[in-house]
Formats: C-alpha cells, sequence, structure tokens
C-alpha cells in the first residue's frame, strides 16, 4: 500500500480510483459541489485559524500571501508524506479544483522535486483522450504495487 | 429591530488565511451580514470568459462570476466587500478591476481590503460601518443643507475637534489634541458653545465622529453616531460646494489616511489605512519636531524648498527620520527637507492608496494635514490637478456630524 498524493486534491474520481487500487489517497476532504455557497471553491469545512498561515512558513516564505501558507499548513505535510503522486494538469473545475493557483505551483513543484514515482497527466478534452486518461492511472496505480 | 445589511463577499483566501471569522465579527458588529452569492460552476465558466480578465486561480474565476452576478442583478445586495491576499499580484489586479467594475456599474457601495493573516475584526470595523451606513442612510446622506442649531464632534486619533452650525453656518469652534478622549471632548464642546454664544440646551441635535465616536456619542447622547468616512466625504463636498457629480476626498490623518471616491456626497468606492506611519500626519509632525518649527510652519517651509534635491522615502517613520537626519546632517536646508517630507508623505498615498479609488475632479483635500501647503502642493503635482481645499477643513468630521445630525431634529 502506498501513500499517494492526488492534485487536484479535491478530487473524488481520483481518490476513489487510489483507493480501489489499494493505496491511500492523500488528498482533502472537500469536494467540489455544482452550486457554491462558501468564500472558496473548496473552502474548508473548519474554521482555520490565523495560525495555519504561521504554520505555512514551513513551505513558504513570511513575504508569500497568508492564503498560500494557510493551504501550504494543509498540503505540506502531506506532500511530505507522499510515496507516489498524481498530478493532472487544467483539469475541469467539476473534476476537482484547488482555489489558488499560486499554491497549486508550489505544490506541483514539490512534488516533482520529490524523487518519487509520479503521473503528470493532462486532464482529457474528449471521449479517447479520457479512455488514455484512465487507462495510464490504473496502470500508473498498478505498477506502484500493493494492488488488491 | 432593522433587518442586517446584507453584504456580499467577492473574495480569495480569507477563508485559508485565518481571517474569515474576523470578518464576519466585523460585519456582525455593524448589523451587517457577511454573504457569499450562489452561483453555479456553469456561471463561472460562462462569466469568467465573458469578462475577458485571464486569471488562473480558480477562486478568482468565482470572484468575477460572483462579481458579473451582483452586478447583472442574479444576485441581491445591499454592498460589496472584495477581499484579497496581501502581496498577491494576480489578486490584486483582480480586487482593481472588479472594484472598479462595480462602481462603475452599479449603486453598490464597494470596500476592497487585501488581509495577512493578522487582519482583526477591529482593523476592518470602519469599513464595514461605512458599508452599511452608505446601505442604510442613502436618506441621511443626501442631505445637502444644516438646519437648526446642530453640534458635530469629531474625537480624533490626533486631535478632537467641536463645530456648532445655525442655519447652515458655522457659528462656533473648538480643537486640541487629544488627551483623555472625554475632557477633550467636553472642553472643544466648551470652547465651540462658548463662541457661538449659545447652550447646550439649545442644541437641537448632536452628532459625533471619529475614533472616540462611540463613546463620546454615548455619553453626550449623540443622536447621530457614525464613523468618518461618510461623515468626512460629505463634510468635504459641502464645505467645497461640490455636492452634485464626482468628487475626491483624500483626508490624511494622524493615524491612517482615507481616500474616497464621492458621487453627489455618496461615497463608492474607498480605502483607509496606511501601510506605515511614514505616510501619515504624524510623520510630519516629527519633522516639524525635528526642524524647530510648529506644524503650522512646515508647509510655508516647504513651499520656499525643492524636495527633488533630498533623498527620502518614509515608508517607515523610523527610517524617514533617519533620512530627515542624514540630509540635515549633510547639509540639506530645513525648506529642503520640510518639502522632501511632504513630498513622501503625499508619494506614498498616491501609491498605495489613491491606486484603489478612481480619482475624479474635483480632488478635496480635508482633515488638519490640509492646512500643511507643502502637503497639498505636492499631492497636487503627483495627481496633476488644482487641489480643493474648503475653508474649516480641519474641522471636517465635526462639520459632516452637525450636518447630518440636522437630520435628527424632531420637527425634521
Amino acid at each position: 500500500m502506498v501513500k499517494v498524493f492526488i492534485y487536484p486534491a479535491t478530487s473524488l474520481i481520483l481518490s476513489d480510483m487510489v483507493a480501489r487500487f489499494g493505496h491511500t489517497p492523500l488528498s482533502s476532504a472537500v469536494a467540489i459541489r455544482e452550486r457554491i455557497q462558501t468564500p472558496g471553491l473548496e473552502s474548508p469545512p473548519l474554521q482555520i485559524t490565523p495560525e495555519e498561515p504561521k504554520k505555512g512558513l514551513k513551505w513558504a516564505a513570511v513575504e508569500v500571501p497568508a492564503g498560500v501558507r494557510g493551504r501550504m499548513s494543509l498540503y505540506g505535510p502531506m506532500v511530505e508524506a507522499a510515496e507516489a503522486a498524481i498530478i493532472i494538469n487544467d483539469a475541469d473545475l467539476s473534476f476537482g479544483c484547488m482555489g489558488c493557483a499560486r499554491t497549486n505551483e508550489l505544490i506541483k513543484f514539490q512534488l516533482r522535486e520529490k524523487d518519487i514515482p509520479k503521473l503528470d497527466l493532462n486532464y482529457p478534452k474528449n471521449d479517447e483522450e479520457g479512455v488514455q486518461f484512465v487507462s495510464a492511472i490504473k496502470k500508473f496505480l498498478e505498477g506502484l504495487g500493493g494492488a488488491k | 429591530m432593522t433587518p442586517p445589511v446584507r453584504i456580499a463577499q467577492i473574495s480569495c483566501g480569507p477563508d485559508y488565511a485565518g481571517v474569515q471569522a474576523e470578518i464576519n465579527a466585523a460585519a456582525h458588529e455593524v448589523n451587517g451580514e457577511i454573504f457569499f452569492p450562489d452561483i453555479t460552476l456553469k456561471d463561472i465558466r460562462r462569466d469568467f470568459d465573458a469578462f475577458g480578465l485571464d486569471v488562473k486561480s480558480p477562486d478568482l474565476k468565482l470572484a468575477i462570476a460572483r462579481a458579473m452576478a451582483l452586478v447583472e442583478g442574479r444576485v441581491e445586495a445591499d454592498a460589496v466587500f472584495i477581499a484579497t491576499c496581501f502581496r498577491c499580484a494576480e489578486a490584486a489586479i483582480v480586487r482593481n478591476e472588479l472594484r472598479r467594475y462595480i462602481n462603475e456599474n452599479s449603486k453598490l457601495p464597494v470596500v476592497s481590503y487585501s488581509f495577512t493573516e493578522r487582519t482583526t475584526a477591529g482593523t476592518l470595523l470602519t469599513r464595514m460601518e461605512a458599508l452599511t451606513t452608505i446601505a442604510r442612510r442613502r436618506a441621511l446622506l443626501a442631505r445637502e443643507t444644516q438646519s437648526g442649531i446642530t453640534l458635530g464632534i469629531d474625537s480624533g486619533s490626533a486631535t478632537t475637534k467641536a463645530i456648532v452650525m445655525k442655519d447652515d453656518k458655522i457659528i462656533g469652534t473648538g480643537w486640541q489634541p487629544t488627551t483623555e478622549v472625554m475632557k477633550s471632548a467636553q472642553d472643544v464642546i466648551d470652547h465651540a458653545l462658548s463662541e457661538a454664544g449659545i447652550t447646550l440646551k439649545e442644541v437641537q441635535a448632536i452628532g459625533t465622529t471619529g475614533y472616540g465616536r462611540f463613546l463620546v456619542g454615548k455619553e453626550i447622547k449623540a443622536d447621530l453616531i457614525q464613523e468618518e468616512l461618510t461623515v468626512n466625504s460629505k463634510g468635504a463636498v459641502y464645505l467645497a460646494d461640490k455636492q452634485h457629480g464626482p468628487a475626491t476626498v483624500i483626508d490624511i490623518g494622524g493615524m491612517d489616511n482615507k481616500a474616497i471616491a464621492v458621487m453627489d456626497g455618496i461615497p463608492g468606492t474607498f480605502t483607509m489605512g496606511g501601510i506605515c506611519a511614514g505616510a501619515s500626519g504624524r510623520f510630519l509632525e516629527m519633522t516639524a519636531k525635528r526642524l524647530g518649527v510648529d506644524i503650522t510652519e512646515l508647509g510655508p517651509l516647504a513651499m520656499k524648498g525643492f524636495g527633488g534635491t533630498v533623498p527620502m522615502n518614509s515608508y517607515c517613520i523610523v527610517f524617514g527620520t533617519q533620512s530627515l537626519v542624514n540630509a540635515l546632517a549633510a547639509g540639506s536646508t530645513r525648506e529642503d527637507v520640510a518639502a522632501a517630507a511632504c513630498h513622501s508623505v503625499a508619494e506614498q498615498v498616491f501609491e498605495q492608496q489613491l491606486q484603489e479609488v478612481d480619482i475624479k475632479e474635483p480632488v478635496i483635500m480635508v482633515g488638519g494635514t490640509s492646512l500643511i501647503e507643502g502637503l497639498v502642493h505636492a499631492m497636487g503635482e503627483l495627481l496633476q490637478t488644482k487641489i480643493v481645499v474648503p475653508h474649516h477643513s480641519q474641522y471636517i468630521g465635526s462639520v459632516g456630524s452637525a450636518l447630518l445630525a440636522s437630520g435628527f431634529i424632531k420637527d425634521e
């Protein structure tokens, strides 16, 4: 069983696929809904306190916006714990998304820097690409070992 | 009980920065209610493309879609609060463009703010109060003349001022540095009443504004207790006789600065604050002290000098003072140093605050610092316009309070 960081961390589909192959998804507990009634697209369900951006200083310097550091206080430890990663670029909002582009750049960079198995894919634009997309993820997860 | 003012929040990052609770608390304090315009993913895709600002952050795309929903009337609100992370360039562009877009295409009052994790409800309170005042008291803010006998008190961070008005004329004034809030207020009230030749019993309505407005207002049983953003802009256009059409009001205060874009005497967008005391009246006070002149002499002194010859950037009051000392030690004249200090303060207000409001003529400068000729001149040069400084401009908050308080006279 491998701890797999998924990007976007809010993707329920990815999270489910990782779990189906017997691995542990490192993801956010927030799902993207069709109607948005919260401050952001993936606002945390629990109140983040001003302490979190300070904890985020471990991953981003003080001149980095507070919102980025607050997010990093949650995702930073997950990136550190990751033993593998699946990165989906330019995903549709409904597939899963994370609100801040700067945090997204930082998370993806930190994952790419890590010496772990990675799958870096673009989000499919048609059915044919969709089939290849799912097949690539399946192959990657199987290749990690410990599959059911 | 009056229903709360519904403030639509358009933002990126406050939840993850840990300040959402502070925003909610500030709104709640002034009987406002923060809500997040309810839109769908489909709206985001459509509106983001239509708006044409190609940003990358999904939450900024959401912000754009929410702004469009408000402007197009798909979501109803009384006011708008735009907030994004401090130091995020992408968000700053969106914040600025959305503020302008909402201001130009709707009648909704807007305030924009960039927060850090240290932003507190207290910092946001005056801004939220101004938003709710504009939404709730539009009729009162439309008042153009003062009637009866009214008293206005401005309990500011540096000075306390009082004005007595009768039938649209100022008949008494009082001014002194703020020490003990109530004592200073009582002293200026006594002075203004004595100058007007009337007693407190004859006063038909009282208004208070400024940092000490709640304390003073409660003690003297004021009819109107109102933040200085709406009061000062009203006072400014009244004294400058520019009550109709657009105007920009600049008030460089002792502790913070205000820049307000006004339309028909009612603020549309405004900013308040300052990165550091280096951009406030305090720095000019310190400069005057170091130059051995009274603050009233600093302006005329600055007018005789050439600031360009003295390197000074008072981004911080400590470094600003250091530049000042260095310049004097290097042989710069007092006149040049005074001019440089005025230019430095004006430049900072220009760079940090005036970019957040759309400057429209006439530009009216008010507050105690508007009497510093050198500062007004420096601001005029930066804005390439002739700045209007109305009579009694240092009493702006008191005049605005006295004017608006007359709306509370029983017969009216």
